[in-house]
């Protein structure tokens, strides 16, 4: 097995064009289906129906919700410092986009890579453009000028340092049992068995460093609407606003697509070759539904609870889980 | 205060004796474990799954709501709705004579009746008079139902309607005709039982 991704395979440039657009076209058509599902969901599990008056079983919410943001003031409070404030949003939207090329949709098929692109160093790439949308909460929140925008803030900063370490050791695991960082090798070495089964711990606390990254319940508290009305989002509005919702699905479709290739097999399924991206938005979206359930389930952590689970229980846990593999991929 | 706690001491009530604690009745509390630690972490994950599984549970009952508009909920046939004036099915007349024991019973005093003599060969009602203005003001009418009980004659019940909301305040004034007419759309009963 190759350490790093095949860097001898290139495609030609319109192939790479035409691929990326693709994915953009599918996903931005999958995120406010997913903004509806999510309602709709949290609904079914509080007994309720959730949106079904805007279109068929309320499909078209999400084209009412859009226009009405559209239409919204652009507003900016007088103090905001006007270039970071409009950066804000722009950056965690860049951050989601940029993650989603490394999704492996499939392996090469007829000549054509079913992914964006097979960076030799896959997670890496992952972590270090997952990190660029803290800086968009961050100048959001410190250049709104706003107290609740200024903590939120500082939140997301504070629950970024402590998820970020578990977050990348849980994967670590994964990663020597396939001796690569590539996504695509990650998934063809998962041939065998899927690695939730040898690694559930580290699938585990990658899910709950997930909904940290993700800023879901339980650890919304970058956002924690009840006390700090929304954090940094508080002094944004009309389409701004929006693209901070829209970024919030965008990233729960990364985390899903990156614990769907690195521990559920990925595109791995039985059928013919095309329907791999169809296994791999089928797992995709159970994970989706994990990440609904728990926010339909759990209530938002305290702070210092947030701290002490992800300092004392999850890297603890997480660097066993490490030292464990280490020991058993050396021994075996 | 640390005065007052020492007196309390000096009268015989010393919190830690046995004695004391035998002169009253001490209710044993249950307490959770402490938590935090690793037995602390271990338990909040299965809580965290006991939680899991009971919204799931939700999610496979399905939703229980009543989609208003198109869905009425049904009411109780003692429930208390918009009034409704009645006439004798056989003769066609109506069954109020006018008296104003509704209005008197009245507290909310949205009842207004004008009486008028019956004349022979026309009559409105059964009895002598017959109520020439029969006017309740919904919007000060609190639906205690003192009107129906004061009637008579049964001239006045309360019905089952519940929706009355109307844009113009004017417009809740419900006259006799109103009253009488039959209700376009008829509010569910709760059947036996429910």
């Amino acid at each position: 097995m190759l350490p790093f991704a095949d860097t001898q395979f290139v495609e030609a440039t319109w192939i790479m064009i035409v691929k990326s657009l693709v994915i953009f076209a599918i996903v931005f058509g999958i995120l406010p289906i997913l903004t509806v599902v999510e309602r709709k969901l949290i609904g079914r599990f509080q007994h309720r129906y959730g949106p079904n008056r805007v279109g068929p079983f309320g499909i078209l919410q999400p084209l009412a919700d859009v226009g009405k943001l559209i239409s919204k003031e652009s507003f900016r409070p007088a103090n905001a410092v006007s270039t970071l404030f409009i950066l804000g949003p722009l950056l965690p939207v860049l951050s989601g986009v940029l993650a989603l090329a490394i999704i492996p949709w499939g392996n090469v098929q007829d000549g054509v890579g079913l992914y964006g692109i097979d960076v030799p160093i896959g997670i890496l790439y992952f972590f270090a453009v997952g990190s660029i949308a803290f800086y968009g909460m961050l100048l959001g929140g410190w250049s709104s000028g706003s107290k609740y925008s200024l903590l939120g803030a500082m939140r997301s900063a504070a629950q970024l340092i402590s998820y970020e370490v578990s977050m990348g050791l849980a994967l670590l695991g994964v990663i020597m049992m396939s001796g690569s960082l590539s996504l695509v090798d990650v998934v063809e070495a998962q041939g065998t068995i899927w690695f939730v089964i040898p690694q559930f711990v580290g699938f585990l606390i990658f899910m709950l460093a997930g909904f940290a990254e993700t800023n879901r319940t339980p650890f919304d508290m970058p956002e924690a609407d009840a006390e700090l009305v929304q954090g940094f989002m508080t002094e944004y509005g009309g389409m701004r606003f929006g693209s901070f919702l829209l970024v919030e699905y965008m990233e729960i479709l990364v985390v899903s697509g990156i614990a769907a290739a690195m521990f559920l097999g990925g595109w791995m399924g039985p059928g013919p070759g095309w329907l791999d991206p169809i296994w791999m938005l089928a797992k995709m979206f159970v994970l989706v539904f994990v990440f609904i359930w728990v926010r339909a389930t759990l209530p938002r952590l305290r702070y210092d609870q947030l701290m002490s689970l992800g300092w004392k229980v999850l890297l603890p846990l997480a660097t066993l889980n490490v030292l464990v593999t280490a020991v058993l991929v050396v021994t075996t | 205060m640390s005065k007052a706690n020492g007196s309390a001491g000096g009268d015989g009530f010393d919190p830690k004796s046995a004695a004391y604690l035998d002169s009253i009745d001490v209710v044993q509390i249950q307490r959770g474990p402490e938590p935090g630690g690793v037995g602390g972490a271990y338990r909040a994950f299965g809580e965290t799954l006991r939680g899991l599984k009971t919204t799931m549970a939700r999610l496979i009952e399905g939703p229980l709501t009543i989609e208003y508009p198109e869905e009425k909920t049904p009411v109780y046939p003692r429930f208390r709705g918009r009034h409704k004036l009645h006439k004798f099915e056989d003769t066609g007349l109506e069954k109020c004579v006018g008296c104003s024991l509704c209005a008197a019973a009245c507290p909310a005093d949205c009842i207004r009746v004008v009486a008028a003599e019956n004349i022979p060969g026309d009559r409105v009602s059964a009895g002598e008079r017959y109520a020439a203005v029969y006017e309740i003001n919904l919007s000060r009418c609190i639906f205690c139902g003192y009107c129906e009980i004061a009637c008579p004659f049964d001239a006045i019940t309360m019905g089952h309607d519940y929706e009355m909301a109307d844009y113009d305040r004017s417009d809740l004034i419900f006259t006799k005709e109103m009253l009488l007419a039959e209700p376009i759309e008829r509010t569910p009963l709760k059947s036996e039982g429910e």
